[in-house]
């Protein structure tokens, strides 16, 4: 299998603090990847370094053949890197529809009048709750449809790689399963390669084909989610 | 026993001061909001657009001049708003004190340029004669000049209004000021943005210039005289919000016009200064409490 993300001994560091060190990792072009980990071990540092929101300080990170380490976040999210953050970060005062509008700008220089074909149907396809609400503010939407939005907005940008965030914290059950269900189409049916850092072992196995264990910001075990059960790595996880 | 025609003639030179405090303003709001910037060359970009008016009189004399001379000063003060923004403020983002005094340094730099250029007497623009008339209602009498300005400023604020909200522009703007990480990382070029609106913010002050021009002589130092109201406007208006702004100014501008009634001029500006510390004591987060990212962090 082709590699679509690749990093090599990537470090991160907050001022004097460092909190990545060494970090190497293989993404496969349509494949899924969890990253787990306890708390604080690095995991959302780490997809704020592959996003380029959180500079790398050693180690150089390569996507879809080029090296884009020293690139800024507009240029990899315009190559093709699609992001869902912790807290979701949706743009509150923006109404439904102008959060994914403004997920259009990825594709900025991907050919002429992509943008103003607008927001594609499959989006709405995935998560027809968006559709009902478009003309909502994003800031009065339950965490759920937050959610939705955030990921219905990486997706506006057509992504080749999209890393998602701990996706289902915080979020009531039924709505979980509908974004699971989601995320798996958009494997599938849109064929999108997927880094995502999970806390439920269960889903993560469930959907990942490959995993990453952090701990004190290093990689300490890597390995096929086919190959191995979840038990067998729950005690690097589990406090 | 207050004169009712007296009354109703300062209340209309309040809303005409106020439309000059919302031009000289409104760049300020725009880009503190989005990037935290105190831009103290921002007087000097009024006094740009008063000096690029006086000289499109000189150039293309006649009684359109004034038409023309808006969009030279716009994109004039604009233009010299983009160098200050690539030069200067660009490579001092995230360090607010430093800006504030490397912008003050061009500020005098501009200044002295001036002076350099056309001397430290003011240059007269003679308001053409259509803006040289009239009219008296109820007693009340309504120079052109000071309804021109009202409604330069009332066209400059519905097509902001409109820009912000309507176009792709607008929605990338928005966008950033809410949260710019995620701007970025959803495709938004930020700085490019953040340009876009230095521009803009700048450009608007280069028309307040062309306006200021029609009211008195163009001096080195004309901006000065309209940056603290300017400053005292952004403040009192919420700190970013282009609502708040145009309503903290047609406030200081009553305040300012109704004063003088009673006080010089002056007593007029102390007065104004102690409406805002009054105001800001009941109302601290100003007219309307912008969400903006410079507040938030």
């Amino acid at each position: 299998m082709e590699t679509l993300l690749k990093m090599d001994k990537v470090c991160a560091a907050y001022g004097q603090s460092q909190v990545l060190w060494d970090i190497d990792l293989d993404v496969e072009r349509g494949g899924a990847l969890a990253l787990i980990g306890r708390n604080g071990v690095g995991k959302t540092t780490l997809l704020r370094t592959i996003m380029g929101v959180q500079k790398t300080t050693k180690g150089r990170v390569q996507f879809d053949g080029a090296d884009v380490t020293e690139a800024k976040p507009h240029e990899r999210s315009r190559a093709g890197i699609g992001f869902v953050p912790q807290g979701r970060h949706v743009f509150p005062h923006l109404t439904v529809e102008e959060n994914l509008q403004s997920g259009l700008s990825a594709l900025t220089g991907r050919g002429k009048g992509l943008i103003g074909k607008g927001i594609p149907e499959h989006i709405y396809d995935l998560f027809p709750k968006l559709l009902q609400i478009r003309h909502r503010k994003a800031g009065v939407l339950s965490g759920g449809e937050q959610q939705q939005l955030a990921i219905g907005r990486a997706l506006a940008g057509q992504p080749k790689l999209l890393l998602l965030d701990e996706p289902t914290e915080g979020i009531q059950p039924n709505v979980v399963q509908q974004i699971e269900d989601a995320l798996r189409r958009v494997r599938t049916e849109l064929g999108v390669t997927i880094v995502i850092v999970e806390q439920y072992l269960d889903f993560a196995w469930s959907f990942a084909d490959d995993y990453c264990v952090l701990m004190r910001g290093r990689t300490v075990r890597q390995g096929r989610t086919a190959q191995e059960s979840a038990a067998d790595v729950a005690h690097l996880v589990n406090v | 026993m207050l004169d009712g025609a007296l009354l109703a003639g300062q209340v209309f030179n309040g809303f005409s001061v106020a439309s000059l405090f919302v031009l000289a303003a409104l760049g300020l709001a725009l880009s503190f909001g989005l990037m935290r910037v105190i831009n103290m060359a921002h007087g000097e970009m009024l006094m740009l657009g008063g000096y690029l008016a006086y000289l499109t009189y000189l150039i293309v004399p006649g009684p359109l001049a004034i038409l023309v001379a808006m969009p030279v000063a716009f994109l004039g003060a604009a233009l010299l708003g983009g160098i200050l923004e690539i030069t200067v403020i660009r490579k001092l983002s995230a360090r607010p004190l430093d800006t504030l005094l490397a912008t003050w340094g061009v500020s005098l730099i501009l200044q002295q340029g001036a002076r350099s250029i056309f001397g430290p007497i003011g240059v007269g623009v003679t308001a053409p004669d259509w803006l040289n008339t009239g009219f008296t209602l109820a007693g009340v009498y309504f120079p052109s000049t000071r309804i021109f300005i009202l409604a330069v400023a009332v066209i400059v604020l519905v097509a902001l209004g409109l820009l912000i909200a309507r176009t792709r522009l607008g929605l990338l703007v928005r966008a950033v000021n809410q949260d710019r990480m995620m701007a970025a990382a959803s495709g938004i070029n930020v700085r490019r943005v953040d340009l876009a609106v230095f521009c803009l913010g700048t450009g608007i002050a280069g028309l307040a210039g062309v306006v200021l021009s029609l009211l008195g002589p163009v001096t080195p130092s004309v901006g000065q005289s309209y940056i603290i109201p300017a400053f005292l406007v952004v403040v009192m208006g919420g700190l970013g919000s282009m609502v708040g702004t145009t309503i903290a100014a047609i406030i200081l501008g009553l305040v300012s016009a109704l004063s003088q009634i009673f006080v010089d001029v002056s007593m007029s500006q102390v007065l104004m200064l102690l409406a805002v510390i009054l105001f800001l004591q009941f109302r601290p987060q100003g007219v309307i409490a912008t969400r903006s990212r410079a507040l938030e962090d």
